[in-house]
């Protein structure tokens, strides 16, 4: 062990390089919540290929006793168990870290670091003494590194073996032979290393309080308490896993108890034509509905999102981003639909767009969705990526209020109606833009109205007269001016230093600009961090562009969509405003961030 | 249009339902479109048999897509609520609307342009689902608001207003209802009411999803010699295989048929439909032999109408599904929300 091996307490990356379908992700969820149970904060991304079986994948944990949780950006500490990726994995290990590696088979000797510690193991070659069956000898495997770690970093035992009787419950058979693989992994760690590493964990008490759960599985959860009944969807990466999750809540909370007859209902559509045809369908008829889908979904869906701008039925999108354009990659993360959601569909149309930073703001933010849509009787987005949406999170735990009841917004009923003498569907009666609807089947007489994207009146009408055509579209326009007064506003985080420097960012940049503003103002460099978490913007965004001299936007994608929105929707001067963009796929992490902010202010120092 | 408003006169004499309603109360706005279009008898035909149903309108949901035979709905049932779609998409809306509240009548009208091209996929997928609704196909081989391009449906040889002559086969929504699994697939001609009420009120009541391809000449784009979507190529070639005659339960059966050629069949809320045969024709009940009859008809030149299948499965999408009885849009929050004790106890799991 060369001693210039570094000592990381509670503080470093541990990364898994495997081949997809081995069975990893089970041990990577044990090694992470492991640790979560010892009281140590961590944070676990997974980069996954768009494919099923055999390409290669790594899942990236970040132990932090301090609490960041963005992506680190480098590894200590790297399990690598892909021959194919075996070069590159070991390259990627900082100096003074640790490489893990299979020694069932010899390794090349070209393929070694003298900077690094490199540990073998005989993964395969125990496995195959100890198992029988050819699957379990693979899958077993990764439980056995998983032995290792736990010795090499310290890990409760006890913790480890609680965890593997919780995740196994419903299939006690596995129990014993995974306890068995962690504990193979274990004594020939502990007969061979001096263990622990000097990077290791040791217990705190920081997750008191917190969950883990990943922002899709948040979502769904909203949804549910929410008071959703029909979900339509069609699966697309990375947003399947919001329905499915959907699905399981479902089945638990949403079935009667004596009947078994379900109170939801979820349609796989044909398509994703198909799925916001039938959200709109169940909206107009009075249901909360939603769909999740990603950034193709959302050019698919683009026509029938005018026309519910248009006629005015409320709808909620999920829209889990991932790399575009076209299929682009589709297991990678960025922040890409912020103008295809903002002005989704053609002619005139402006949508509501909420973007939540974490799950657990996924959660919240889906109820808020919901509340939104049938108040303003509009499509409402909720724009995540896949970085949230996929990823297990550490969360504060949700809270919920039981006195919450579902805003319906401006519905008449059949007592209402039979109080007016007649029901227009289109008028402004409030001056906030926003018209009386009524569901079918309510009054015998009154109140049916007929639903149309093509040229109407105030009245429900259809015309073709300018006058009238416009003054809908002005309404709908004051509509828009009433929903930036609804949304969630825009959160303002201080420097600690009054400051003429500001930085506005957005969604799952979060935790990587917190780390940075922190890094830079141990160095004296301090901003002003907004997050906007809304579009509309509120009279905030405004405000914080206008008592700013220098404004950074951070944000996922090439094209500066934020900022460009920023300069469409609010008066800042263009000069103003420095973009810093991350687009490669991966979660944006602090050093980037960090690093652009000292550039820019040392190149403007210098002028 | 809607902006049209008939003149609304009320007879004293005008023959009442057992809701008390008169036809009046079934007609909706005054249509636009062209004087002499099938879409207009066909909307006739709909409002007689709501009215003779006793329907009550507000309990209908009248949805449609886009070309002539979807503005329709805007021309019957002014008292329903009414979803006039996007292209060919209407399906989906339909399914979407009838998840929320089942407890509705849904009719669909589209046409051959909005279903067979853009909408097939919504179509087929929508009947698959055994969707509860009456989808009828305002059938003309043409576009029609657009002047007359071949729509799906056109047959092979069909000549085009301006000469152009189809050499694209076309897409059968009677066959292609059937190869799917619809359980009540009909055929009709706008000119035919006698034929068509029947159909359409056994459609309604069908559960699951009911077709009614309806062969409904365009006056304007597709109605002169070398057209096999024209008036008269229509009566020349109609060959109606099944007569269908909608008898409620409550109704002893009165009419008039010889004996041998009539069979009833039993609906699932116990009203009949009473078929009378034209000649000795195949099992309505038999997916294959409806398709070769259909088939083998078309290859001779005819046009095969009536009931031309019935399938078994009554269930519709909500009993395969389990949904509750009640309508989701009126299940009260109370019962929809775990509440944060459950909230709690489930978070406890994800630690």
């Amino acid at each position: 062990m060369p001693d210039s091996q570094k000592n990381r307490l509670n503080d470093f990356v541990i990364k898994v390089a495997t081949v997809n379908g081995t069975g990893s992700a089970s041990a990577n969820t044990l090694l992470m919540k492991s640790i979560f149970r010892m009281g140590v904060p961590v944070t676990g991304k997974n980069f996954f290929p768009s494919n099923i079986q055999g390409l290669p994948t790594w899942y990236e944990i970040r132990v932090s006793g301090d609490d960041w949780r963005a992506r680190a950006g480098h590894v200590d500490i790297m399990v690598a168990l892909n021959a194919e990726t075996y070069q590159r994995d070991m390259e990627e290990v900082e100096s003074g870290g640790v490489l893990i590696y299979d020694s069932t088979w010899p390794r090349h000797r070209q393929l070694n670091r003298t900077d690094i510690t490199i540990l073998g193991v005989p993964l395969a070659k125990m496995c195959n003494e100890n198992f029988e069956r050819a699957r379990e000898r693979i899958l077993m495997k990764n439980m056995a590194c998983v032995g290792a770690l736990v010795a090499l970093l310290d890990l409760d035992m006890s913790v480890v073996e609680a965890l593997v009787r919780d995740t196994f419950a419903r299939k006690e058979k596995l129990i014993e032979g995974n306890l068995k693989a962690v504990h193979l992994g274990y004594d020939y760690a502990r007969e061979h290393f001096r263990c622990p590493l000097p990077t290791r964990v040791t217990p705190l008490d920081r997750t008191q309080g917190h969950i883990l759960i990943d922002g899709n599985s948040a979502a769904a959860l909203g949804c549910l308490y929410a008071g959703a009944t029909v979900g339509a969807w069609y699966p697309i990466t990375p947003s399947t896993s919001l329905m499915d999750a959907f699905k399981a809540f479902c089945e638990r909370y949403r079935v009667d108890r004596e009947t078994g007859a379900h109170n939801y209902l979820i349609l796989q559509a044909e398509d994703e034509l198909a799925a916001i045809g039938m959200v709109l369908g169940a909206g107009w008829a009075g249901a909360r509905a939603f769909t999740p889908t990603s950034g193709p979904g959302i050019s698919l869906m683009s026509e029938f999102i005018g026309f519910a701008y248009y006629s005015e039925i409320p709808a909620v999108i999920f829209d889990v981003q991932r790399v575009g354009p076209s299929t682009g990659m589709p297991t990678r993360t960025q922040q890409c639909d912020l103008m295809a959601a903002a002005y989704a569909s053609h002619g005139d149309t402006r949508h509501v767009v909420l973007f939540p930073a974490a799950p657990r703001e996924c959660f919240e933010f889906a109820v808020t969705a919901f509340d939104l849509a049938e108040d303003l009787q509009t499509p409402v987005f909720v724009l995540s990526d896949l970085d949230i949406g996929m990823n297990d999170w550490m969360c504060r735990e949700f809270q919920w209020d039981d006195t919450y009841r579902p805003r319906r917004g401006k519905v008449l009923d059949a007592e209402a109606l039979e109080k007016m003498e007649r029901f227009h569907r289109y008028l402004d009666v409030d001056g906030d833009g926003i018209p009386y609807r009524t569901y079918p089947g309510t009054h015998p007489s009154k109140g049916a109205y007929f639903v149309r994207g093509s040229g109407h009146n105030k009245f429900g009408g259809y015309t073709e007269d300018s006058d009238e055509y416009q003054e809908v579209m002005d309404r709908l326009r004051r509509k828009f001016d009433t929903a930036a007064t609804m949304v969630p506003e825009a959160l303002e985080r201080p420097a600690k230093s009054p400051t003429s420097l500001g930085l506005v960012s957005i969604g799952s940049c979060d935790n990587a600009v917190l780390e940075a503003l922190d890094r830079l103002a141990r160095d004296g460099v301090h901003l002003d961090y907004l997050r906007v978490r809304a579009f509309p913007f509120g009279r905030e965004v405004q405000a914080f562009l206008d008592t700013h001299e220098r404004v950074f936007v951070v944000e996922q994608n090439r094209d500066a969509q934020l900022k460009s929105l920023l300069l469409l929707e609010t008066d800042v001067e263009r000069s103003k405003l420095s973009s810093i963009l991350h687009y490669n796929g991966l979660p944006i992490d602090c050093h980037s961030i960090e690093q652009a902010i000292t550039r820019a202010i040392a190149r403007g120092a210098a002028a | 249009m809607t902006y049209i408003r008939k003149p609304r006169i009320v007879h004293s004499g005008l023959e009442r339902n057992e809701l008390g309603l008169t036809l009046r109360d079934y007609e909706g706005g005054m249509s636009t479109l062209c004087a002499g279009c099938g879409h207009d008898s066909i909307t006739a035909a709909i409002v007689q048999a709501f009215f003779e149903l006793s329907i009550p309108p507000h309990k209908v949901a009248k949805m449609s897509g886009i070309g002539c035979s979807s503005k329709t709905p805007a021309y019957f049932l002014s008292a329903s609520h009414g979803f006039n779609s996007v292209h060919g998409r209407m399906p989906s809306v339909a399914t979407g609307a009838n998840a929320a509240n089942r407890d509705l009548y849904y009719i669909g009208v589209s046409g051959d342009g909005d279903s067979l091209s853009i909408g097939l996929g919504q179509f087929a997928h929508a009947l698959r689902r055994k969707l509860n609704m009456l989808y009828l196909i305002e059938n003309n081989g043409v576009y029609g608001l657009t002047k007359g391009q071949f729509s799906a449906s056109a047959d092979v040889g069909s000549r085009a207003k301006k000469g152009e002559v189809n050499e694209q086969p076309p897409i059968d929504p009677v066959v292609l209802a059937i190869s799917q699994g619809c359980n009540f697939v009909a055929r009709g001609f706008s000119g035919d009411k006698r034929q068509l009420v029947p159909l359409i009120k056994a459609g309604l009541l069908n559960p699951g999803f009911g077709m009614i391809d309806i062969i409904s000449p365009c006056v304007t784009f597709n109605d002169h010699e070398g057209s096999t979507k024209s008036y008269a190529y229509t009566r020349e070639h109609q060959h109606e295989a099944v007569h269908a005659d909608y008898i409620p339960r409550r109704q002893e059966i009165e009419v008039d048929y010889e004996a041998g050629e009539v069979a009833t069949v039993e609906l699932h809320d116990g009203n009949k439909l009473l078929l009378k045969k034209a000649e000795a024709v195949y099992d309505l009940r038999d997916r294959a032999a409806a398709i070769d009859y259909v088939i083998s008809h078309h290859r001779r030149g005819e046009i095969v109408t009536g009931m031309l299948y019935m399938g078994r499965d009554e269930r519709e999408m909500h009993d395969v599904s389990n949904t509750t009885r009640q309508p989701l849009m009126s299940l009260p929050y109370e019962t929809l929300c775990p509440g944060a004790d459950a909230l709690a106890e489930l978070q406890r799991g994800m630690r």
